[in-house]
């Protein structure tokens, strides 16, 4: 398990990255590697040059500004559980990171890396889909705004260009009257979903105001269960509602079937981890 | 392929090496600068063996490339003992047979003393959770939880 | 041991000798925890090459023509070596364990996906791994085989074309082009009678899944060839090093004696590492062309899809019984797939290998055992995965079939168990398939896990639970091993007996060095070893080396596999002591000037019986057996035992396990597991322990998660530790044990086998577990893994995920 050969630069700024990723073909950009160097070793795929994006300021670090958080795509999952701006403003990154990988992969996994890789088992896809994330990508003319909704197009597809870099992620920090729930059921620790589900959402009194409902490995990409959200928007939530919705995600589902599940488990599992999602968001929004 | 020229901290000391850019870094460990107690198990970040302390933080070795821990500070299970003996968590190990085969000891150690620096004071849960990046097929875990928190009180203590 | 006389300091120096009964801290334990410890991967030597695999992408294949040119045009390529280069040597081929022979390289076909087509040697393995991309292979696919129920088919694509025609098989006559053998045990006819007769039958098939055993460290070697002396040395993940060598020096030609075989630290072998691998010939063969040092290690996709698998077993057992649940007859059958070659490790004699224990812990008056061995397109193997030769197997069908009738007759399965056991007064107990149960105590067992669970509470608290629409299981299994392979009158490899041999050699100051025909893999052999030296001759075991795994020092012995170290090497040991001891008789009665008769041995001396402060310890013995020993004696203070057993041991234990199942994801939560083990004389019970848990963890791998699935192009699913089940720390449950002591009467300390018993006994412990949960719905079996997506799936079937 060797990788082909490869031409290494440690990028010293964004600039400096694009403007490789602008002048050699086929280069790809080195995060934490945990999915990408796999894949290389396999050689399943077998880019020329690496540009590391590791050692770059201005993609660290989580900041607070207003009520808008402002994360460094290279901000690592070990780094967002340890983050107390998260835990206090949006704790839903910080649940939905602690069951990604293993200690050590989150140690050098990014959110950033883990956003634009692609694979639909990758967690916070469905997570910024939830929070209705604003991701800030940089390109030879500059940063851009791309909401996370309309981002993933398919698998290892999504709206970042060639010559492009998600550098941040912005998110708004949780309000009192919203609440989340994440659940993500696995074989076990270091595995992909079989299936997961963030869920944010806003009370209005005993009504529903707003919910955004993200599925994560039940399809070629992360989606938004939008029938099952539209359930539920302006009602008050109870079980009868939840198994509607419930219903509505298992026929939204259109997950590859492998040895994590068929379809319709896959699908049915979907649902369930809503369930849960929708019913602790629910406390949590109450509280 | 441009060979790149590397300098890193290895348990405290100085040492270069001349590495493809695609040298994985555990094979610099092993092989370059041989230090055998760094093992290698699945190559895809699963089984943990190959676990080492890169700046402060628990990485598996067999998932950095080596040209990654230019100028860092590496730590493997060879300098987790000090001039004044063994560390505790190595003690601890010995003490609660958290080992049997070996392979996934070095590893497991050198894992259990960051977490340690990490979380002084685990409760069993939490060492679950802290050591789960590391795959054991011989001792079903029990005495390694054992000695890391024997390992914990006698570090606390110390 | 009996050494509590009356001697007035005994015990205090009993504590110092730290042997049998002490939980010794283990010696190995120093160089591990400072990453000295030296395994195959570790090894470098000058000039050392490294080797690595070209491997099929297809099950079944013609191979058309492979170009080299490529890779041998790459810098730093030594050598590509196909079957037509090992062919002139006639390596190309090579005999199996179970009598059958395997492609070294594949010759001019392919049979699974990923077998070795061709070898690379390069002078590193970044090179090794870019050369192998070079080599260029044309394939022609061919009809692919991967049910084993469709093997025997009129139209089955005939896999073996080098044995067409040949319908004498290495067991048996074969009945199919893909037939390997049959093999049967008891008495079909008098089985049959008792069945058609039988007041209540029942009838379970099961299939047992192909998984691995998949130890941390891959398999891999060193071979290095010394031109000049013509000798060859090759450091080699083995558990049977000598066998390893008896088999290089019959492949190669080179005389045994110019055969070194080194196994060093073992990263855990668990079965995987018994067999040999055609990694291992063509890095011998690499190095006697090339003349240096080949080193060959496998990655872990190899690893999985290429070394031997474990299992692979469609079993069906049946009980007939009268309508109180006393068994009346057993009969099982068995279709085994043993995939491309037959490289079944297992005793010669037994293609099968001890399945027919099968009958358990049981007083089965009559049985029938027949099982059918066929290849299909998949890897080689048919390993003893953390047991003895198919024991798993064996348990986990009578287990199975026992907790089926249990629910036929609505008799609780503890009950049902309790009525069948074999009482400890008719031990040794002679079954019905022909082995001799050498000692046991099955209710005791069996009373002390109920009492200690409060089995009649958990049967409370299921029925509350089902009332709720709750899932709960309880799975109790009463297993019985056979370990200890063996006597040599049932057991060979080869034709080698399955004896094992210890020689230990006393020093002039009452030091020893002893080595050992197994090898540890993790067991600390090191360490118990050194136990039983230390109460037999009254040294320190902190003053005992124990070495193993080199051929050229340690006496030749058949390995470290199926619990035989203990009942084997340990046997050895103690009787190889008790040489030395009668020898140090003779010594001491010359230096105190009794007869022997008037001597009496405490502990770690000889005494003058009725004569206080007349004694010699074994350390001046020592010195007295090189300086002044009896007339006629010669100096020296050593022995060797090649130690035959005369029976097998059998180790036994009651397991049971309470699990939670989520009905709304399959998901299952071992809530507790209690095992008791009776392992007879316990040498370190530090270790012992240690083995369970390991045993216990690897069985809950097996039940829950660990399988090895083919598509049907026999494309090998889940090779890599993304998928294949290995339970984190978080995953698994906190293991709780216990234990009863029934020594064996026939092995020198009282000892059995352990380490493999929580394997055996815990798997279907775990099914037990899994089908009581759903048992009050009418199911009676469910097969392995219970992954949460299959127990999803029954759930579904039986419509409990509906909310109201």
């Amino acid at each position: 398990m060797i990788t082909s050969q490869f031409q290494y630069h440690k990028a010293s700024s964004v600039e400096d990255a694009i403007q490789k990723l602008t002048e050699i073909e086929d280069a790809k950009l080195l995060a934490g590697g945990h999915s990408l160097l796999p894949m290389m070793k396999l050689r399943f795929a077998e880019p020329p040059y690496l540009i590391d994006i590791n050692d770059i300021p201005e993609l660290q670090g989580i900041e607070l500004d207003g009520d808008t958080i402002r994360i460094g795509a290279m901000t690592t999952e070990n780094e967002i559980i340890a983050s107390d701006i998260l835990q206090q403003h949006c704790p839903l990154l910080v649940e939905a990171a602690k069951l990604v990988a293993d200690p050590q992969v989150r140690n050098r996994g990014t959110i950033g890396g883990d956003i634009a890789h692609g694979d639909p088992g990758n967690d916070h896809p469905a997570v910024m889909l939830a929070l209705d994330a604003n991701l800030v990508i940089q390109g030879p003319d500059g940063k851009r705004n791309q909401p996370a909704n309309g981002f993933f197009l398919g698998t290892y597809w999504n709206e970042i260009a060639e010559d492009e870099i998600l550098v941040a992620i912005e998110v708004k920090a949780l309000k009192d009257n919203q609440g989340f729930g994440y659940h993500k059921l696995k074989r076990k620790t270091g595995d992909y979903a079989v299936a997961g589900s963030p869920v944010v959402l806003s009370l209005d009194g005993d009504k529903c105001a707003d919910i955004r409902i993200g599925l994560t490995n039940v399809a070629p990409m992360a989606i938004r269960a939008t029938e099952a959200e539209n359930i539920l928007k302006g009602q008050v939530i109870d079980e009868a509602l939840i198994e509607q919705a419930a219903a509505q995600v298992v026929s939204a589902c259109e997950p590859a079937a492998d040895l994590r599940g068929d379809e319709e488990y896959k699908s049915h599992m979907a649902a369930e981890m809503v369930r849960r999602a929708i019913q602790d968001a629910l406390q949590r929004a109450r509280n | 392929m441009a060979k790149h020229h590397i300098s890193f901290n290895l348990n405290g000391k100085p040492v270069e090496a001349l590495v493809e850019p695609r040298e994985l870094l555990v094979h610099t460990i092993r092989e370059n600068i041989q230090l055998t107690g760094t093992h290698i198990g699945c190559e895809t970040s699963h089984c943990g063996v190959c676990t080492v302390d890169l700046n402060g933080k628990s990485v598996k070795s067999c998932t950095l490339l080596a040209v990654q821990a230019d100028g860092g500070d590496v730590l493997t299970v060879e300098g987790l003992a000090s001039a004044e003996g063994l560390h505790a968590v190595q003690q601890a190990f010995v003490e609660e047979h958290g080992l049997q085969c070996g392979f996934c000891t070095p590893a497991m150690l050198v894992r259990a003393y960051r977490f340690l620096q990490d979380n002084p004071d685990p409760s069993e849960e939490e060492i679950r959770w802290g050591m789960s990046g590391n795959l054991c097929r011989c001792t079903g875990y029990q005495n390694i939880i054992k000695a890391v928190q024997s390992a914990a009180k006698k570090l606390q203590q110390a | 041991m009996d050494n509590a006389n009356d001697a007035n300091n005994a015990p205090e120096a009993e504590d110092q000798l730290k042997g049998v009964g002490c939980s010794r801290k283990r010696k190995e334990d120093a160089r591990f925890i400072q990453g000295k410890g030296n395994y195959v991967d570790d090894i470098k030597m000058p000039g050392m090459l490294f080797a690595d695999m070209v491997r099929s992408p297809y099950a079944h294949a013609r191979i058309k023509s492979i170009n080299k040119e490529k890779a041998l045009a790459l810098p730093g390529v030594h050598a590509v070596l196909t079957a037509d280069d090992l062919k002139p040597l006639n390596l190309h081929w090579m005999p199996t364990l179970a009598g059958d022979v395997q492609a070294v390289l594949a010759d001019e076909k392919v049979h699974f996906q990923y077998q070795e087509v061709a070898v690379v040697v390069a002078d590193n393995r970044y090179i090794a791994a870019d050369a192998i991309e070079l080599v260029e292979v044309e394939y022609e696919e061919l009809p692919v085989l991967v049910d084993a129920h469709k093997a025997m088919d009129e139209d089955a694509p005939v896999l073996r074309e080098d044995l067409v025609g040949k319908m004498d098989g290495a067991h048996s006559k074969r009945v199919h082009d893909n037939h390997i053998f049959n093999w049967q045990a008891g008495d079909k006819d008098a089985t049959d009678r008792v069945f058609e007769q039988a007041e209540v039958t029942v009838k379970q098939d099961m299939y047992y899944p192909r998984v691995h055993p998949s130890p941390l460290e891959t398999c891999g070697c060193v071979a290095s060839f010394d031109k000049v002396n013509e000798h060859l040395t090759v450091y080699i993940t083995s558990q049977a090093p000598h066998v390893v060598r008896t088999v290089v020096s019959m492949l190669s030609g080179i005389p045994e004696s110019k055969v070194r075989i080194v196994s060093p630290d073992i990263g855990g072998g668990f079965g995987n590492k018994v067999g040999v691998y055609p990694g291992y010939v063509v890095s011998i063969v690499a190095s006697i062309v090339l003349g240096v040092p080949v080193k060959w290690v496998e990655n872990r996709m190899e690893h999985l899809s290429t070394t031997a698998f474990a299992r692979d077993y469609h079993m069906t057992g049946e009980i007939a019984a009268d309508s109180e649940g006393h068994i009346k007859a057993l009969r099982v059958n068995v279709l085994a797939d043993h995939g491309a070659f037959d490289a079944c490790a297992d005793p010669s004699k037994f293609p099968a290998g001890l399945m027919h224990i099968c009958t358990g812990s049981y007083d089965v008056p009559v049985a029938h055992l027949n099982v059918d061995g066929v290849y299909t397109n998949k890897a080689p193997g048919g390993v003893a995965y953390r047991c003895s030769f198919r024991v798993t197997e064996a348990v986990y069908v009578i287990e199975r079939t026992m907790d089926v009738l249990a629910q036929k007759l609505g008799i609780d399965k503890a009950e049902i168990r309790r009525r069948n056991f074999i009482k400890a007064e008719q031990f040794p107990y002679e079954t019905a398939l022909g082995w001799e149960i050498d000692s046991g105590d099955y209710h005791t067992a069996l009373d002390k896990v109920l009492e200690a669970c409060d089995y009649e509470g958990l049967r409370r608290e299921q029925q509350e639970k089902r009332e709720k629409g709750e899932l709960m299981g309880i799975g109790l299994v009463t297993f019985t091993e056979i370990v200890g392979a063996g006597p040599t009158r049932n057991c060979d490899i080869l034709g080698v007996g399955m004896f094992d041999s210890a020689e230990i050699r006393v020093h002039p100051t009452g030091s020893v060095i002893a080595r050992m025909g197994t090898i540890t893999q993790g067991q600390g052999h090191q360490t118990t070893y050194a136990q039983i030296i230390a109460s037999e001759l009254g040294i320190p075991s902190d003053e005992i080396s124990i070495e193993e795994g080199d051929t050229d020092t340690a006496p030749y012995g058949l390995g470290t596999y199926g619990s035989r170290s203990t009942p084997v090497g340990g046997a050895a040991t103690a009787v190889a002591a008790r040489k030395i001891r009668a020898k140090a008789q003779k010594i001491a009665a010359h230096l105190l000037e009794v007869s022997e008769q008037d001597l009496e041995w405490d502990v770690d001396r000889f005494k003058v019986k009725g004569v206080p402060g007349q004694e010699k310890t074994m350390k001046e013995i020592a010195w007295a057996a090189y300086n002044d020993r009896p007339e006629g004696m010669e100096p020296g203070l050593e022995a060797v035992d090649y130690y035959d057993p005369p029976n097998f041991t059998y180790p036994f234990g009651t397991y049971l396990c309470v699990v939670d199942i989520d009905k709304y994801t399959g998901v299952t939560k071992v809530r507790r597991f209690y095992a008791l083990d009776d392992c007879g004389t316990r040498i370190n019970p530090m270790i012992i322990e240690g083995q369970i848990h390991g045993g216990l963890n690897e069985g809950f791998a097996v039940a829950m998660g660990q399988e090895l699935p083919f598509d049907e192009q026999g494309n090998i699913l889940g090779n890599t530790l993304m998928d294949y089940f290995i339970p984190t720390f978080v995953e698994t449950p906190t293991w709780e044990t216990d234990y009863t002591v029934t020594p064996s009467p026939h092995h020198p300390i009282g000892a059995k086998g352990v380490a493999e018993s929580p394997h055996v006994g815990s798997i279907p412990t775990f099914t037990s577990a899994i089908v009581d949960a759903f048992s009050h719905l009418g199911t009676t079996h469910l097969d392995m893994p219970h992954n949460a997506y299959r127990l999803w799936k029954h759930i579904r079937e039986l419509d409990l995920d509906k909310r109201s």
